[in-house]
Parts: C-alpha cells; sequence; structure tokens
C-alpha cells in the first residue's frame, strides 16, 4: 500500500480532488494556517502581557527577584482597598443574584404573558453592558442630592434620605449602582437553568402529593443550587473588576482596587510599577478563583442533568 | 353504576378555539388495564391529564369511587403517573426517587426504606437503590418511574405513552412486565399511546378515539375483529379493500370484477348496481379453497420469517396476504399467478 | 395558581420600577438644561461640541477596524478547529474566556509594560503604534463575544456536513470558505460586529490609560465638568447600545439555520 492510501485511510476528511486538497488528507497544515491569526494574537496580546505583568510583580526597580511587591501589599492602603473592593463584590453578587433569581422565576414560571420574557431578556443584554459614565449619571439623577427620587420622597412623602444618612457618592450607593448590571447578568445566566426544570419534574411532584413549596425545598432549588452558586461567583468576579462606573460616580474618594491600581498606572502617586503589578496580581488571583469556582460547579451540575 | 371505580361524564376541552375533547363518556372497573388508543392529537393525552388534574376540564366531570374529583388539585389525587420522558429526579438517587411520595405523605424512614426495598424488587432492580438516574438506561429509569408512582399504594396509575422513548426490545419487554406488575397489585390502570400493538397485547379493554371522539370501546379481540369503523379497522391493525359492485341487495350478492360472492355482511341498505367496498384482514387472505376464489399476480413477497406478507394484484385490487411459514413450502415467486380464497364470514362492509 | 401570578407581577414591577426609574429620571434632567422648561437643549450642546464628534469618529473607527481584525482572526480559527481540530476546543473556550476572567484594566496594564519604549516592540512611542495597541485592546476586549457569536453561528449551519457536501461536489477550502461558509455565517458575524461596536464605543479604561481620544474618555470628561450635558450623554449612550442590541435580535431571527441543530 502506498503511503497517500495510507492516509487516506487515516484522515478523517472527506475524499475530493485537487492537489491543494490534497493538503486535508496528510497534515492538517492548512487548518493551522488558519488558526495561527487566533494563537498569534491571543499570545501577543493576552498571554504575554499577563504573564509578563504577573512576573514583574516578583521583580523590584533595579530588576532582581523579590517578594517585596507583594509584602508592600500589606500596606492599610491596600488592604482597605482589597476589603472595600471584596465588600461591594460580595454585596452586589449576593444582591444581584437574589433579586435576579427572583426576576428570572417571575418572568419564566410565574404565567405571565410572554412578550415580558424577551423583552426583560433582551433588556438584560443592554443593560448588563450599560457601565460606566451612563450608568453612573443615571444614578445621580435619580437618588443623587437633586435626584428624581430623592426629590419626589422629599415633596411628596416628606422623607429626606439624606438626612436620614443616605448618600448615593458611598458603599451602599456603588452596590445599589452596580446592581443595575449585575441583576442583568443574573437574569441572563440563570434563565437557561431555570428552563431546564422540566416541566414534568413538578407534574411529577404534584402526583406524589408535594406542593409547590415541598417541590421547590426537595427538587427545585437543589437542582438549581450548582448554577446559583456558580454565577454568584461570576457576580462577584464580574464586580471586581469593574472601574468605569466607580470611577465616575465617586472619583478617586472611595478607595476600590481598581481604581488604586489605575491610579498607579497614571502615575499619580509614587511611581512604583512592582506594587502595580502586586496589586494586578492580587486582583488575577481573586477573578480566577472566583471564575474556576464557577466553571468548576457548572461542570458539575451538568453531569446530573444529560 | 355503583360498580364503575373511574368515570368519565361528558368531558369536553377546548383550549382557545379548538376542541380537543368533544364529550367523552367512559367508565372504568376496578382493576382494569384500559388504554386510550388514538393517533397524534386524538385527545387521549388531553383525558389522561385532566384525569390527573393537569388539565381543567372546559365541561363535565371526573370522578372515582363515586366522588367528584373535577376540581380537586394534582397533588391531592393520590394517583400514580408515569411520563414519557420519565422524569426522574435528577438530584435524587433511585432509593429516594421511590421514596419521595412517602416522605411528602409522612412515612417514618424505616418504614420508607423496607418499601423501597420491596419496591426495587419487584421492578427487578434490588440493590440500584444508590444508583443516580443518570446512570441508567431508558429502560431501567422508566422502571423506576414507575415503582415511584406505585410506592405509595395510588388508587390508579396512569401511564402516558411511557414506551414510546424505548428500543424496540425494552418496549416489548417492559410493556409484559408493567402488566404483570399491574395484575399483581390489581391496580386500575389507563394507558396512552398511539401503538396498536402495544395496546392490542396488554389491554383489558381498547379504547379507540379519533379527532376528540371515541370511535370503539371494546376488548382487543372485538376491537380487532369487529370493528365499528373504517377508522377503526384502518388504525388498528391492516385492513384489505376490495371495490365490488352489488348484483342482487335480496341475496346479498356483489360482483368482484368478473366472480360472483353472497356477502352475509352485506347490509339491508344496499342498492342494486351500487358501488361497496368489501374489507377482510390479511390473515383472512388465504392461498387454500374458499367460499370467494379470485384470480392474481404476487406483486410483492416479504419474508418475515414466521409470517411470511405476501400483496397480490387482483386484477386491479391490492391486498396483503399474511401466511405462516411452511418449512416444507417455500414462499410463492414474484410475479407468480395464485389463486386467492377468502371464507365470506370473515368479510366485512364498511361506510366510506 | 393565582397567587403565583400575582407575586410574579409584583416582583415584575419592582425590577421594572427599578430599571425604568433611572433612565426615566436622567431623561427629565437631561431636558432641565433651561431653567423653565424641557428642552432639547442639552442634547443641542451635546451634538454642537466638536469633541463629541471627533471622539465619537475616532471610537467609530476603531470600533471598525477592531471588528475586522476580530472577524480575521477567529473566524477562520473557529471553522478550522470545528473542522479538523476538534481537540483544540478546550483550548479556544479556555483562551476567550481569559477575557472575561482578566479585568481590562489589568490587560491594558500589561500591554503598556509590554509595549513601552524599553521593549522590542514599543508601540507606545508613537500614536499610530498606539492606536494599534488600543484596537488590538478592543479586539482582546470583545474576543469572547465575537468567538461566541460566530461558533454558534457555525454550529447552527453544521459546518461539518456543508463542508464536506462542498468539497464532494468539487471545491477547495478556500472556495468553501468563501462561497458556502461565509454567506451562511454572515448574520452571526454581524451579530459579533455590533456587539463589538457596543464595547468600543463605551469603554474607557484602554482609552484613558493610553491616552487617546476615545467617546469614552470624552463622557468621563464632560461628567467632570458639565451638569446637564452628561445625562443627554448616558441616554445617547443607553440608545446607541439599545440601537445595536436590537439590531443584533433582529438579525438572530433572519439568521440561516439547518434543519439539524448541534
Amino acid at each position: 500500500m502506498s503511503t497517500v492510501s495510507l492516509a487516506a485511510d487515516k484522515a478523517t476528511g472527506p475524499v475530493s480532488t485537487g492537489p491543494a486538497v490534497s493538503l486535508w488528507r496528510s497534515i492538517p497544515i492548512g487548518a493551522w494556517l488558519g488558526v495561527l491569526p487566533f494563537i498569534a494574537f491571543a499570545l501577543l496580546f493576552l498571554i504575554v502581557p499577563t504573564l509578563f505583568l504577573v512576573s514583574s510583580a516578583f521583580v523590584d526597580r533595579d530588576g532582581n527577584l523579590t517578594l517585596q511587591n507583594i509584602i508592600d501589599l500589606g500596606t492599610d492602603q491596600v488592604v482597605n482597598a482589597f476589603s472595600i473592593s471584596i465588600r461591594i463584590s460580595a454585596a452586589s453578587a449576593f444582591f444581584g443574584a437574589l433579586i435576579g433569581l427572583a426576576m428570572a422565576l417571575a418572568i419564566i414560571r410565574g404565567r405571565l404573558p410572554s412578550a415580558i420574557r424577551s423583552t426583560v431578556m433582551t433588556f438584560s443584554g443592554v443593560a448588563s453592558n450599560f457601565a460606566g459614565l451612563p450608568l453612573a449619571f443615571a444614578f445621580i439623577a435619580t437618588l443623587g442630592r437633586l435626584g428624581l427620587v430623592t426629590v419626589i420622597l422629599r415633596t411628596v412623602f416628606g422623607f429626606d434620605i439624606y438626612k436620614s444618612g443616605f448618600n448615593l457618592l458611598s458603599f451602599v450607593g456603588l452596590t445599589l449602582t452596580y446592581l443595575y448590571f449585575q441583576i442583568p447578568l443574573m437574569i441572563l445566566i440563570i434563565a437557561p437553568a431555570i428552563d431546564g426544570l422540566k416541566k414534568e419534574w413538578s407534574e411529577a411532584a404534584a402526583t406524589l402529593g408535594a406542593s409547590r413549596w415541598q417541590f421547590w425545598l426537595y427538587i427545585g432549588f437543589p437542582v438549581l443550587w450548582p448554577n446559583l452558586l456558580g454565577t454568584l461567583s461570576l457576580l462577584f468576579a464580574n464586580a471586581f473588576g469593574a472601574i468605569a462606573t466607580a470611577y465616575a460616580l465617586t472619583g478617586s474618594s472611595l478607595n476600590i482596587v481598581p481604581i488604586l491600581l489605575y491610579a498607579q498606572i497614571r502615575g499619580d502617586v509614587l511611581h512604583n510599577p512592582g506594587l502595580g503589578a502586586a496589586l494586578a496580581l492580587g486582583m488575577i488571583v481573586i477573578t480566577a478563583c472566583a471564575n474556576v469556582l464557577y466553571i468548576v460547579v457548572r461542570t458539575r451540575a451538568e453531569r446530573w442533568l444529560k | 353504576m355503583a360498580e364503575d371505580f373511574l368515570r368519565i361524564d361528558k368531558l369536553v376541552k377546548t383550549f382557545g378555539g379548538n376542541s380537543v375533547v368533544k364529550g367523552v363518556d367512559l367508565s372504568f372497573r376496578r382493576g382494569e388495564f384500559v388504554t386510550l388508543l388514538g393517533p397524534s392529537g386524538c385527545g387521549k393525552t388531553t383525558i389522561l391529564r385532566m384525569i390527573a388534574g393537569f388539565e381543567r376540564p372546559t365541561s363535565g366531570l371526573i370522578s372515582v369511587e363515586g366522588k367528584d374529583i373535577t376540581d380537586l388539585a394534582p397533588n391531592q389525587r393520590k394517583i400514580g403517573m408515569v411520563f414519557q420522558a420519565y422524569a426522574l429526579f435528577p438530584n435524587m438517587n433511585v432509593g429516594d426517587n421511590i421514596a419521595f411520595g412517602l416522605k411528602i405523605a409522612g412515612m417514618p424512614k424505616a418504614q420508607r426504606e423496607a418499601r423501597v426495598e420491596e419496591m426495587l424488587k419487584l421492578i427487578g432492580l434490588a440493590g440500584y437503590g444508590k444508583r443516580f438516574p443518570f446512570e441508567l438506561s431508558g429502560g431501567q429509569q422508566q422502571r423506576v418511574a414507575l415503582a415511584r408512582a406505585l410506592a405509595p399504594s395510588p388508587k390508579m396509575l396512569l401511564l402516558d405513552e411511557p414506551l414510546s422513548a424505548l428500543d424496540a426490545k425494552i418496549r416489548v419487554s417492559l410493556r409484559e412486565q408493567i402488566r404483570e406488575i399491574q395484575r399483581e397489585l390489581g391496580i386500575t390502570t389507563v394507558f396512552v399511546t398511539h401503538d396498536q400493538e402495544e395496546a392490542l397485547s396488554i389491554s383489558d379493554r381498547i379504547v379507540v378515539l379519533n379527532a376528540g371522539n371515541i370511535e370503539q370501546v371494546g376488548q382487543p379481540f372485538e376491537i380487532y375483529n369487529k370493528p365499528a369503523t373504517r377508522f377503526v379497522a384502518t388504525f388498528v391493525g391492516t385492513l384489505n379493500t376490495l371495490h365490488a359492485t352489488v348484483a342482487d341487495a335480496g341475496a346479498k350478492t356483489v360482483t368482484i370484477g368478473t366472480t360472483i360472492a353472497t356477502i352475509p355482511a352485506l347490509p339491508a341498505s344496499a342498492v342494486r348496481g351500487e358501488a361497496v367496498a368489501l374489507t377482510m384482514r390479511p390473515e383472512a387472505v388465504t392461498l387454500a379453497d374458499r367460499d370467494i376464489m379470485l384470480e392474481g399476480k404476487v406483486a410483492e413477497v416479504a419474508f418475515l420469517g414466521s409470517v411470511i406478507r405476501l400483496k397480490v394484484d387482483l386484477g386491479g385490487n391490492l391486498v396483503n396476504l399474511d401466511t405462516f411459514n411452511d418449512q416444507r413450502t417455500p414462499p410463492p415467486a414474484h410475479g407468480t399467478s395464485v389463486r386467492v380464497g377468502i371464507a365470506a364470514s370473515d368479510v366485512l362492509v364498511l361506510g366510506a | 395558581m393565582i397567587a403565583r401570578r400575582f407575586w410574579a407581577w409584583v416582583v415584575f414591577g419592582l425590577g421594572a420600577a427599578y430599571f425604568l426609574l433611572p433612565l426615566l429620571a436622567t431623561f427629565i434632567f437631561s431636558m432641565q438644561m433651561r431653567r423653565d422648561r424641557l428642552t432639547f437643549d442639552a442634547y443641542l450642546s451635546v451634538f454642537a461640541d466638536e469633541r463629541f464628534q471627533s471622539t465619537f469618529t475616532y471610537s467609530l473607527l476603531c470600533a471598525v477596524f477592531a471588528i475586522i481584525v476580530g472577524i480575521i482572526i477567529v473566524l477562520p480559527a473557529a471553522y478550522f478547529v470545528r473542522l479538523r481540530l476538534q481537540w483544540l476546543r478546550p483550548v479556544m473556550e479556555f483562551i476567550t474566556l481569559l477575557p472575561l476572567i482578566v479585568p481590562p484594566i489589568i490587560l491594558v496594564f500589561g500591554h503598556i509594560k509590554l509595549f513601552n519604549s524599553s521593549s522590542i516592540l514599543p508601540l507606545t512611542n508613537s500614536t499610530f503604534g498606539t492606536d494599534v495597541l488600543i484596537v488590538c485592546g478592543y479586539v482582546t476586549l470583545a474576543l469572547p463575544y465575537m468567538y461566541r457569536a460566530i461558533d454558534t453561528g457555525l454550529r447552527t449551519i453544521d459546518v461539518q456536513t456543508l463542508t464536506e457536501a462542498a468539497t464532494i461536489l468539487g471545491a477547495d477550502p478556500i472556495r468553501t470558505m468563501v462561497q458556502v461558509i461565509f454567506p451562511n455565517i454572515f448574520v452571526a458575524v454581524l451579530s459579533g460586529a455590533f456587539l463589538t461596536f457596543a464595547i468600543v464605543i463605551g469603554e474607557f479604561v484602554l482609552a484613558s490609560l493610553l491616552n487617546r481620544p476615545a467617546f469614552g474618555v470624552y463622557m468621563q470628561n464632560v461628567g467632570a465638568n458639565r451638569a446637564y450635558e452628561p445625562s443627554a450623554l448616558a441616554i445617547i449612550s443607553f440608545a446607541l447600545t439599545w440601537g445595536a442590541m436590537g439590531v443584533i435580535q433582529l438579525l438572530d431571527r433572519f439568521a440561516p439555520r439547518t434543519a439539524r441543530q448541534a
């Protein structure tokens, strides 16, 4: 047997004519050429910069290996920033997940007109991208000192939220603002999972005597739980890395990690590239952990639902 | 009637402007295995779901043991149900799935476990208690679904095309198992299917439905050999049609091509010269001598093992002929001329 | 049944209020530039602003280039991985997940470090180089979305079977890609393009740190210095994103599908 026919036996590609197409049969060179630009781009603009950045966290100004930058992360300012960032991310993730779940359940299993579901899904697609200055200003116009809701509450209900201690430019205010893209993100991700709750399961449970609460307690939520946990993780990572909204809303006054890093890069403070890199490393570790948790939990959940 | 276990009176269901169930009356005796048989869209599943409580009838009554359950919630009807898509709870193992109804009813743990063991033995899956649904085959999952439905000792068992999603071989063995278990427990069962072989093989009675109406109710033997309407005759089993003309209405004779035959089943309303359709089952058509003899040519031969299925062209009429395999005689070849014999008493005259 | 529907409406109503109130408030605020009545003056001011026009144009151009580059690198890769190099799929999925794991601010920090004046490829030394860098940055940010859009398109039209059919009829790989595959996933590609556009228009961090006159930077500047114009900008930005998403939804309905879906 000639080598050509051996290759033809082994190849998974279809049989065809033409000299250029003999490439199909042997090594898929053509395929590799097609994938090359992508790999090259990913290496150059994604993988290498990240690795380079991460490695420079372990290098001091003179180029020697050091752990000093990591140690410098222990300063009050940095620890404080991480603390605030983690708390805002956790708060916005938790409430975003809770409210998002409630809304998703309402539009999918709440027997509402089907037009509502598609409208909410489209809106969620838009709103989850609505971060940054536009969002910040939308909330200033709503809950700022002269915001619409603030004014209405004061004039119609006689209730001045600012006198009661509320301030939009604060932890609570920022969390509230972050919910605007966290909730839609939750709805988008959890909707398919809720769809996956087969109608037959609730019907079978009913024939076995279970009430709606018992269905959710024993079957509904246990099945959804991995997805919920995973999405919570994703929302956390999403909030942790967000900067534009915070910057627009609170300037540099609220000390969250991305803003700290931003300042470092801009050189607003003592230009300490090693510290900046260490900050970046810290951020990556946190978001990576959250995302890995998301992936692991999702895969386990999918195993059940074959 | 006092002995009715399940009664359905003038049941009607309309979806929007669409009438899916058009006034159905049925009564089921205790311990009976009744099949609702019909093509898709005939309303059989809708009727089942109304018995279960998942659809509310537009009008009509459903009563069990004399009590009206039409407005009762599904989780209070004490009915076991098995679905086409198994519907086992994916987050629980086999044992927990089977025990679910018992847990809801408040049975103590030890008793539950004993009952689960009992059910697992009943379905032939003893020792599978700790497995999860995704580890089981389709047939095994369906058996667990059956055990789950039967564990709380329901009054009735409803099965919605439970075998349609399974492989052919499993379908046959599982339907026999279902029937065996049903007999052993003596539980009233309503079975929905579109597969007439399934219906014929395991039912006590069959209800044939078409477009929301009942066409015929009866035992399998009756339904097959004495179909009340043309629909039942063609839907259940194969039916042959011979076109003939009435010769003498009084003597009940007709002409089939050039042959004259006497058909006892010819209705009194027949008119001389009228065209009639003579129908008979494939096994009523033989290669032996009978009252009516017709000449023809073999158009197709299908050797199916124990059964030989021939298609014979009788001067324009094409008939199916089923005969058993005879080891000594090979089936006739394609194109052979044959003489076909039909007993006049096997011929039915059905409406168009 | 009825209780369920009631609570569903309550939840939906509260959610709708939370999401619609800010938009309403912003819109009203943006019309209040003149003290006594509601006008579109803030919008006129914005549109007349020369910096609005120049930064919007700049970002638009960046978006166009980012879309083109994105398609060039993603399309062949997604196609060949689906067709011949299936084992690379997990690698591809991982790579496209990275921009979601690594926050944009860190990505651009990495770019600055890697491509600054003391590196082999000193892109930041020149304006043109920085423009190249920012476009590549945008491509990276949009990568997950572009890949998902194109990959879904390829899956929906069952690329494997189409390619085999074309090849057996005598077509070579290039002709197959150009005449058979591309026309059928055009809608998916367009979908990815609009997503990229939406991302680029609103993007702030990359442009700010690389000092380029992008729309996102302009918006932040206006936000810091003016009162009513930012609200108008917010509404314009929202309308743009909604418009882009709306087009994507529309496109999804016109996407070709083969009968068998994977």
